[in-house]
């Protein structure tokens, strides 16, 4: 059990005749946090669902929790869909189901807890999440979107999960949401001792939270490291990402300890 | 290390005497969610049985993994309180911490009127829509109007690719729709007509049903499900995806390019479909005569202009008109309606076709009624 958590050797993902990931090579340790960055289109969710095992390696194979997702059988694979939690980018809550259910659900499908106990289990998830009881019979249109998200997080943290798959877990949040939101799922981390993977476009989600940054680009990890590994890298597309003037101002608060000499912002004092 | 990862750790209980008296429960293993959602079943007697000794202390210093469930499920064993004399690991002091607080659901507030008020508000929803409808329908009337001042202005494009869509590619559906309708009903008649000798009257029957009732109503039916539902889901779309607004903002009137185009074209269209499911219903039906009856191709010709007046043909291609405009108005209204979430997309489209289809039966009883005089043989 001292294995990589994710463990990705030479991985093709080809969709018609587009190749989107040409031979990646990825170790994500216990305990870490991993951020997927890269521009649009540049295949980060798609490699986070190769991850999940929704899409089929052209060439290469991806381990998770020691099993190779597409060469185990089916009750092998569904022992695995349990020991990790996914928060998509909407949500994707059942928007049939009220809130309660929408957390609960997973819990009933494992078939061997009680109503009582799934129950206190709900109520404790949401509030670890910080949403209020009352909250609990709306439906997910009724909710905002940041509820959305919190929710989201509650029902993937249900099945106590010792992986967390993140993607872009702040996108279409206000500064000040996705700040409460980063502060909520560093502390979970904290508590629950997650790994968390996580593919993201913002800035500051990423400085505040990855331990480890792997760039994506062109098919390829250009860089894997820590962020401070990753911004002394020369390539031009983490030049242009980093250390262009948005990300200039990201880093700020961090960029005496990259060790890059002068002021994050130019002009500034 | 090696043999443990092979074999899977599962939860595990262990009763234990101790010299003094009473005795200890060791746990040892995962009891963890995941651990316990094999192990439990088997583990639940068991538990159940030593919950109930007081005397026992509990010794947890083996578990290899606690999280919430596991805590909580021993937490509920013990009565909810921690159990008298219980060792523990310091990491997993704190998942015993917060079980104590109490957590209820708020129950739901009682609302006795809530059913009068769900009635009321179905109610103002239908004169909304008939309102809305109404609404739609004048301004469609009025830019009408006024694009036969400016004719320049007259979304010929829009119109064009309208009849293509809802005409030229229905032809499949309806054509297999009309024949097979056409060889049922003049199957079953020939049945009955040969009992009383009446052979010849097959004509008279086929003719005068299909292109009289069944033609235009089927087409009609046909064209709600597949065009009204795909015009619904169009402008649907748009009013997800916000195109409707930026519409509105650059100032291109909705109903001029969206809904009159769809309205003029299936006007157009829907009596051109009904003519072709006529032909294809009544070919279907003299095959059928032929095959039951043996009444030959040239004499069901000949005779069905004598037997059918062509005021039915008329009337029904009048008629169906009427649906073709009357679809269109009904699926861009419920389209223009649709809030920018997809539930409401998906419930607005079944919606249209719904009511669409009710909507062409009704006008369909109210033409019989109108014209019950016209095109009969006294």
């Amino acid at each position: 059990m001292t294995g990589p958590v994710v463990e990705i050797e030479g991985l093709w993902t080809r969709f018609g005749r587009h190749d989107v990931h040409r031979g990646i090579d990825l170790r994500i340790e216990r305990g870490e946090v991993l951020s997927l960055v890269g521009g649009s289109g540049s295949g980060k969710t798609v490699l986070l669902r190769q991850m999940l095992g929704l899409e089929t390696p052209h060439r290469g194979q991806v381990r998770v929790l020691d099993e190779d997702l597409h060469a185990c059988d089916r009750g092998v694979l569904q022992a695995l869909r349990n020991r990790w939690g996914v928060l998509f980018q909407q949500g994707a809550l059942f928007s049939a189901l009220p809130v309660y259910d929408n957390i609960a659900l997973p819990l009933r499908e494992l078939r061997v807890l009680d109503e009582d106990t799934i129950r206190e289990l709900v109520l404790m998830k949401l509030e670890m999440v910080g949403i209020e009881f009352q909250h609990a019979s709306k439906l997910p249109a009724e909710l905002s979107g940041g509820m959305v998200k919190r929710v989201a997080l509650a029902r993937a943290l249900a099945l106590e999960p010792e992986l967390l798959f993140l993607d872009e877990p702040t996108a279409g949040l206000d500064p000040d949401r996705s700040e409460s939101f980063v502060k909520l799922i560093e502390g979970l981390r904290r508590e629950l001792n997650l790994t968390v993977v996580m593919v993201t476009h913002d800035l500051d989600t990423l400085v505040a939270l990855s331990s480890r940054i792997a760039v994506l680009f062109d098919g390829r990890l250009v860089v894997t490291g820590t962020l401070r590994e990753v911004v002394h890298s020369e390539h031009p597309f983490i030049v242009n990402f980093f250390l262009g003037e948005r990300g200039r101002r990201a880093l700020e608060a961090v960029w005496g300890t990259l060790g890059l000499g002068g002021n994050a912002v130019r002009g500034k004092q | 290390m090696a043999e443990a990862a092979l074999q899977k750790p599962i939860p595990e209980l262990r009763r234990v005497a101790v010299p003094a008296g009473g005795c200890r429960i060791v746990l040892r293993g995962p009891w963890n969610l995941a651990a316990l959602a094999q192990g439990l079943p088997k583990l639940r007697p068991e538990l159940a049985k030593h919950a109930l000794d007081a005397g026992c202390s509990w010794d947890l210093s083996a578990v290899t993994a606690l999280d919430h469930a596991g805590a909580l499920l021993l937490w509920r064993l013990w009565g909810r309180r921690r159990a008298p004399q219980l060792v523990l690991r310091p990491e997993h002091e704190s998942l015993f911490d917060d079980l104590a607080k109490e957590r209820e659901l708020p129950a739901p507030p009682l609302e006795w009127w809530a059913t009068t008020i769900a009635l009321g508000q179905k109610a103002l929803v239908l004169l909304g829509h008939v309102g809305g409808a109404i609404a739609l329908l004048g301004q469609v009337t009025i830019d009408a109007a006024g694009l036969i001042r400016r004719p320049d202005q007259i979304p010929w494009r829009e119109i064009s690719a309208s009849i293509f869509r809802t005409g030229a590619q229905a032809l499949g559906i309806t054509a297999i729709v009309g024949f097979l309708v056409g060889v049922v009903v003049s199957y079953l008649s020939a049945q009955q007509l040969k009992q009383f000798g009446a052979d010849i009257y097959i004509v008279n029957l086929i003719g005068v049903s299909i292109v009289r009732e069944l033609g235009p109503v089927l087409a009609a039916v046909l064209i709600a499900g597949r065009s009204g539902s795909a015009m619904t889901a169009q402008l649907g779309v748009m009013r997800v995806t916000e195109e409707l607004d930026a519409m509105t903002v650059m100032g291109i009137p909705h109903t001029v390019r969206l809904v009159l185009p769809k309205m003029i074209a299936l006007a157009i269209s829907m009596p051109l479909l009904v003519l072709w499911t006529n032909v294809i219903a009544i070919l279907g039906g003299m095959m059928a005569a032929r095959a039951e009856l043996d009444i030959g191709y040239r004499f069901f010709l000949s005779r069905l202009p004598e037997v059918v007046p062509i005021a039915n043909l008329w009337l029904g291609l009048g008629k169906s008109v009427v649906f073709g405009a009357l679809i269109a108005l009904i699926a861009c209204h419920f389209g223009m309606r649709i809030e920018p979430n997809t539930e409401s997309l998906g419930a607005g489209t079944t919606q249209s076709v719904v009511i669409a289809i009710t909507a062409v039966i009704i006008v369909d009883a109210i033409f019989a009624v109108m014209f019950s005089g016209v095109g009969i043989f006294k």
